[in-house]
């Protein structure tokens, strides 16, 4: 049957694109298929990983575990590392063969080369760094009147809808958009990596995960650009979207950088957890980019959030304001930070932090 | 050879930004900048002309009053602009603008040596979208997230930005490149260049001038050409606010939180 990106009723199943790099599997894609497994259940449909490379057929189960009914394994060493025209041509031909109607993407630097890539050539929408998806209007509706200023219940809306329904935030975080992709499919999104929240593992589901080896064609003729080589950065990333307990420093440490990090690597360290920052601290030249959270940079959701001498700029509050616990120390009462923040301490994080750090060993002590 | 441009006029999100009543942006209300990592791609186009004497055409989608920006980009020291501006483009979404701006790069002409410019992505939207969506329509080799780049003999080296390192992808042109803020220090205006930013070519390239390409049909361009529909747009609730500790023993009553709630 010939392939019909309008005809939406020929298109089903969920997919997910499992991102690997040296032949491992990235965090992301655990997110991914936990979040795409309740999206498969609201549409009564498989789960499926997608997974390119090369001999990646033994860590293809893993995904299982988390909730994908199959993985679909294309193994070529053309694929072994990613490569733009390879990949999207894989891909964009399996799905013309297998037709699913959602295709989830990790928005990372890989996935946003990939995925407008593969939307164009597949003539589908595609939405970009999700942060929030839903199937079920009902549900939808409770995301909104907890996530919006919305009146909920004077709108009317269409309980039947089957659409896929992507959230993602616009205007540096100032606006929320939810994104429809009403007439064409797949129902493409990237995804933001670090907000959807991963599974247990399952090792029965892994060990029952089916294995599928889709047929295709590539040669190095249909390879445009040719990968030279692959550095890694030469000091090791900080893990924020990993860490329990971020502790951020902002513009607020101008007066002396280099001890106001310090001080955060302490308090850091007395609460298990690692240094991030804001954009503004970055941008000085103080810390690398991989220490900064907010629309630019990474997004976090950990137990504790303690933001030092940070303004709380909605572009950093768009990255942090889902932590557990926020804790705000800066000198200017007004500032927005104590918005978002459950504990606010108003004062010179010069003085505030080393004390702080001081009652929490007492404390610990006296356990 | 040639180095064409796409750039994008952008309300400034880092200043104050308005929001009306339904929930769209108050563009009226805010200032409008040319996106940042656009900069980077320009300065990367006008580098290859410092090295190679090239041609540097600027283009972009949008309003009319967008002339004035691009006028500022010829003034830095580009060669010609292009506006492509027309009441069909309206309400493009990435994959309908994508095809326009291929349409319209179609039109100023893309041959061997040539290389497409574009920001990694723009302030407003954030999707990274376009220049790729160009790429796949044009049949270019595409590198993106572009922090380093060389272009010799025809072939463009570059460092490509990983979250955990890089890559060095090398591309025959043409080919198309979307650059991050790391890539470059923008320069400024030159006197000269102000002076003769009026008199060098600016064309206006409207429905009329593209509907010929088979990449402009009714239904690929404007609103009903695009896939994406916003469904509902909203602001996130203010969190309410939350405990000011209060008094000379703040980081004592703080670590007694955290203690009781077993969080040390």
């Amino acid at each position: 049957m010939a392939y019909d990106c309008t005809d939406t009723a020929a298109f089903k199943g969920v997919w997910v694109f499992c991102e690997q790099r040296e032949g491992k599997l990235m965090p992301t894609d655990f997110e991914l298929i936990s979040e795409a497994r309740k999206l498969a259940d609201e549409l009564g449909c498989e789960l499926s990983g997608l997974l390119l490379g090369e001999n990646v057929e033994g860590i293809a189960k893993e995904l299982g575990g988390y909730g994908a009914d199959k993985v679909l394994v294309c193994d070529s060493p053309l694929l072994k590392d990613y490569t733009t025209d390879a990949y999207t041509k894989v891909i964009c031909d399996v799905i013309h063969e297998y037709k699913p109607e959602v295709f989830l993407i990790g928005a990372t630097n890989i996935g946003r080369d990939l995925g407008p890539r593969c939307a164009a050539r597949l003539h589908t929408g595609l939405t970009a760094d999700a942060t929030h998806l839903d199937i079920d209007t009902a549900k939808y509706m409770d995301f909104l009147r907890t996530s919006s200023t919305i009146d909920v219940d004077s709108q009317k809306f269409d309980m039947e809808d089957r659409n896929l329904k992507m959230t993602r935030p616009a205007f540096g975080g100032h606006l929320m958009a939810t994104i429809i992709c009403p007439r064409f499919r797949p129902q493409m999104s990237t995804v933001r990596p670090g907000v959807m929240k991963k599974s247990a593992f399952d090792a029965a589901k892994a060990e029952a995960c089916q294995i599928v080896k889709p047929a295709f064609e590539l040669t190095e003729a249909d390879c445009k650009t040719k990968v030279l080589s692959i550095e890694k950065a030469a000091k090791k990333m900080v893990d924020l979207i990993g860490a329990d307990v971020v502790v951020s420093v902002g513009r607020g440490i101008s007066k002396d950088p280099q001890a106001g990090i310090k001080l955060a690597e302490e308090l850091a360290a007395e609460l298990g957890g690692v240094v991030g920052a804001s954009r503004a601290v970055v941008d000085s030249g103080w810390i690398s980019s991989d220490h900064q959270v907010g629309q630019t940079g990474k997004t976090v959701h950990p137990k504790i959030y303690v933001a030092l001498g940070i303004s709380g700029a909605i572009q950093h509050v768009a990255g942090m304001q889902d932590s557990e616990m926020i804790i705000a120390v800066n000198k200017n009462d007004m500032a927005p930070i104590f918005g978002v923040a459950d504990y606010g301490i108003c004062g010179d994080l010069f003085k505030v932090v080393p004390q702080l750090i001081a009652s929490i060993k007492a404390a610990k002590a006296a356990e | 050879m040639k180095a064409i441009v796409c750039v994008k006029q952008v309300p400034d999100t880092s200043g104050k930004v308005a929001v009306n009543e339904n929930g769209t942006l108050d563009r009226a209300s805010m200032a409008t900048i040319t996106n940042p990592d656009d900069l980077a791609a320009v300065e990367a186009a006008l580098r290859l002309k410092d090295q190679t004497g090239c041609e540097v055409v600027v283009v972009t989608m949008g309003p009319p009053p967008a002339e004035g920006m691009l006028r500022e980009l010829i003034a830095r020291g580009a060669d010609r602009a292009v506006l492509v501006s027309g009441r069909e483009f309206g309400g493009s979404d990435t994959f309908a603008t994508s095809q326009i701006l291929a349409a319209a790069i179609n039109k100023i002409g893309v041959e061997k040596g040539d290389v497409v410019f574009c920001g990694r992505q723009a302030i407003d939207g954030d999707t990274a979208q376009v220049g790729p969506q160009i790429a796949e329509k044009l049949h270019l080799p595409q590198i993106t997230y572009v922090a380093d780049v060389k272009v010799e003999d025809g072939v463009v080296t570059a460092k490509r930005m990983l979250e955990d390192g890089f890559m060095m992808i090398q591309a025959e042109t043409p080919c198309l490149l979307t650059c991050v803020k790391e890539l470059n220090e923008p320069r400024y205006m030159s006197v000269g260049g102000i002076f003769e930013c009026y008199s060098k070519p600016m064309d206006v390239f409207d429905y009329n001038a593209l509907k010929d390409d088979p990449l402009i049909e009714v239904d690929t361009i404007g609103l009903k050409g695009s896939p994406t529909n916003v469904f509902k747009s909203f602001t996130p609730p203010q969190k309410g606010a939350g405990t000011m500790l209060e008094g000379d023993d703040v980081a004592a009553q703080m670590a007694g939180i955290l203690a009781a709630k077993h969080l040390i």
